[in-house]
């Protein structure tokens, strides 16, 4: 009697933990099997463009005449391309100087201040909608431009400085984890050698955390150069490779955005977007991989 | 230039850029409130929008965002606590893991527009959802699981260890020892991630554009059979947010006070936003409290 109560109570312990067991395995398997259907679809449909509709990827990555619906059609990419890296690494150079003073600032100059007022304000930028950023870009930063520069004011750099602000708390929040993270010995060290704070912070700081600092960077270049919503509204969306940093121009993201809705399924041109598309998830694959290298490079 | 001088002008650089950077922030708070501030009223949030005339609302998509937000919880929740304390817990460290995490960091930083994407072709077309409440949910879903894994993973591993291990040397089994000893001791850092998650659940747009689709079908708030296409609970009808009209207006609105809406409506965004935020912290504060008993 007593056995068999052992036994049933084992039996559901039993049961208990397998039910745990396979529920965690299938969440994981659904995760898993997500990201490997994203990737076959995106690059299915993407390269149809080559496959089925025939076009040259070497046209794609080098013509600057993008019109899909021509005659005949031409699938130039090189605009966009451009667009995109131009906008993410103004936006990158921009906002890693700032991103590294507010940094200092928090961690080396004034803790208290900056721990309890600066990083929550900016820790609170990143959750800002990136919609909003750009209607704050459209009615703040475009008549900006337009009044002390040439042109209508949309283009790469109304692009640039909206991406720089939506960057900036991913570069603020890596350097001031690497900055506090950094051994005291160090710069305990440079002060009693007798170097001042800026000495410190431009010999043994920076040095010893450059590898987070820019693995910060790539990640805010990673948001920049995915962002959509924001940069479409601000950059004018003329699909030419703009001459100047005031000119009408495109991005991957605001190319697909735009036209995505307009085109139907299967045609050359919904294929062509989709390529697009690939390219954009080819380049997440890229950060992600330049980031675990910067890491790595950071443990040792 | 003696070092001593260097140090003083670097100083006072880094402390110009500081103060460049707080006046930014503030003004950049301060503008999206005070110029969307004075166009919030009772009957803005209420009212549907209007395309050629002027008092338009945003009742709807206020509406359709915290549905949809509900939705999308609802979905990942359960799925992003499996994952997670599938990856804390039960995941033996070796290739396979690494792997797994490659994937879970790879998923977090795909573009939003991207993920849009993939549910535009998976769950409106394939699945045969259409432009629906519930393939935008499902889409957020996709876009937030990492998220929540990651906050999962983090909040079991505070829970400390010996905690853990009084449980299982007590006969207890692994899977409840998860569920009534960890969990429960996780649930505060658990609980302040998922609001912050949902707070930008609240405010994306560009995963939605064609997943949820660019529009709102006229709905009748007095019918709440979620069967009914009509009704503001069906799930399968196509819901247009917030962030999506705020996208909208800003590109193609042509109603004559579309500035005015869209300054209107990132208020009440960025607000949510804040009050999301500012609830977490109170509200993982006092959980933290409420299961540990220190002050």
């Amino acid at each position: 009697m007593a056995r068999s109560v052992e036994r049933e109570k084992r039996s559901k312990h039993l049961t208990e933990e397998w039910v745990g067991r396979v529920y965690t395995l299938i969440c994981v398997g659904l995760l898993v099997l997500t990201i490997f259907s994203m990737v076959y679809f995106v690059a299915s449909k993407g390269l149809s463009t080559f496959f089925k509709d025939g076009v040259n990827p070497i046209d794609l990555f080098t013509g600057v005449k993008w019109a899909p619906e021509g005659e005949p059609p031409l699938f130039g990419a090189l605009p966009f391309i451009v667009g995109s890296f131009s906008t993410s690494i103004l936006a990158a150079l921009i906002a890693a100087p700032l991103g590294f003073c507010a940094a200092v600032f928090i961690v080396e100059l004034m803790p208290k201040f900056g721990r309890k007022v600066l990083q929550p304000v900016i820790e609170l930028l990143a959750g800002i909608p990136s919609v909003v950023y750009g209607f704050v870009g459209l009615s703040v930063i475009v008549p900006f431009f337009r009044d002390i520069f040439p042109g209508q004011g949309l283009g790469l750099a109304a692009g640039g400085v909206v991406l720089s602000i939506m960057i900036l708390p991913t570069i603020t929040t890596i350097a001031t984890d690497a900055l506090a993270a950094l051994p005291a010995g160090l710069k305990e060290g440079s002060y009693a050698l007798g170097s001042t704070r800026w000495q410190t912070i431009y010999r043994i700081v920076l040095p010893t955390t450059l590898p987070a600092l820019l693995t910060g960077i790539v990640l805010g270049i990673a948001r920049a150069f995915g962002e959509a919503l924001a940069v479409q509204m601000v950059i004018g969306n003329a699909p030419h490779i703009p001459t100047s940093l005031f000119e009408s121009a495109s991005t991957l993201t605001s190319a697909i955005t735009l036209s995505m809705g307009n085109t139907i399924m299967g045609t050359a041109h919904n294929n062509a977007l989709w390529t697009l598309a690939l390219i954009l998830l080819t380049m997440t694959f890229v950060f992600v991989f330049i980031v675990r290298w910067l890491e790595r490079r950071s443990k040792v | 230039m003696k070092a001593r001088t260097v140090d003083k002008i670097a100083t006072g650089i880094i402390m110009a850029v500081a103060g460049f950077i707080i006046l930014l922030l503030a003004g950049f708070l301060a503008y999206i409130i005070v110029r969307g501030f004075g166009h919030i009223s009772y009957d803005f949030l209420t009212s549907p929008p209007q395309t050629f005339r002027e008092g338009g609302g945003i009742g709807p998509q206020l509406f359709n965002s915290l549905f949809l937000l509900v939705l999308t919880m609802m979905i990942t929740i359960p799925l992003g606590l499996g994952a997670g304390i599938y990856m804390s817990e039960y995941a033996k460290p070796g290739r396979l893991t690494d792997f797994i995490r490659l994937t879970v960091e790879v998923l977090s930083s795909f573009p939003s527009i991207v993920v849009g994407l993939f549910g535009l072709l998976v769950f409106v077309n394939v699945f045969g959802f259409g432009f629906s409440l519930f393939s935008g949910a499902l889409a957020l879903t996709v876009f937030n699981l990492p998220l929540m894994v990651r906050i999962t993973e983090q909040g079991l591993r505070s829970v400390p260890r010996e905690q853990k291990e009084a449980s299982l040397a007590l006969g207890i089994s692994k899977w409840k020892t998860i569920t009534s000893v960890m969990l429960p001791m996780a649930v505060p850092v658990i609980l302040t991630g998922t609001i912050l998650a949902s707070g930008r659940v609240f405010g994306e747009a560009a995963a939605l554009l064609f997943t949820a689709g660019m529009s709102s079908p006229r709905l009748d708030f007095g019918n709440w059979n979620p069967l009914d296409p009509t009704s503001p609970l069906n799930p399968f009808r196509p819901a247009e947010t917030l962030a999506v009209h705020i996208w909208k207006i800003n590109s193609e609105g042509i109603a004559p006070d579309a500035r005015d809406i869209a300054a209107g409506a990132s208020a009440v965004l960025v607000m949510t936003v804040l009050a999301f935020n500012l609830i977490a912290r109170w509200l993982g504060r006092l959980v933290y409290r409420k299961f540990t008993s220190s002050r």
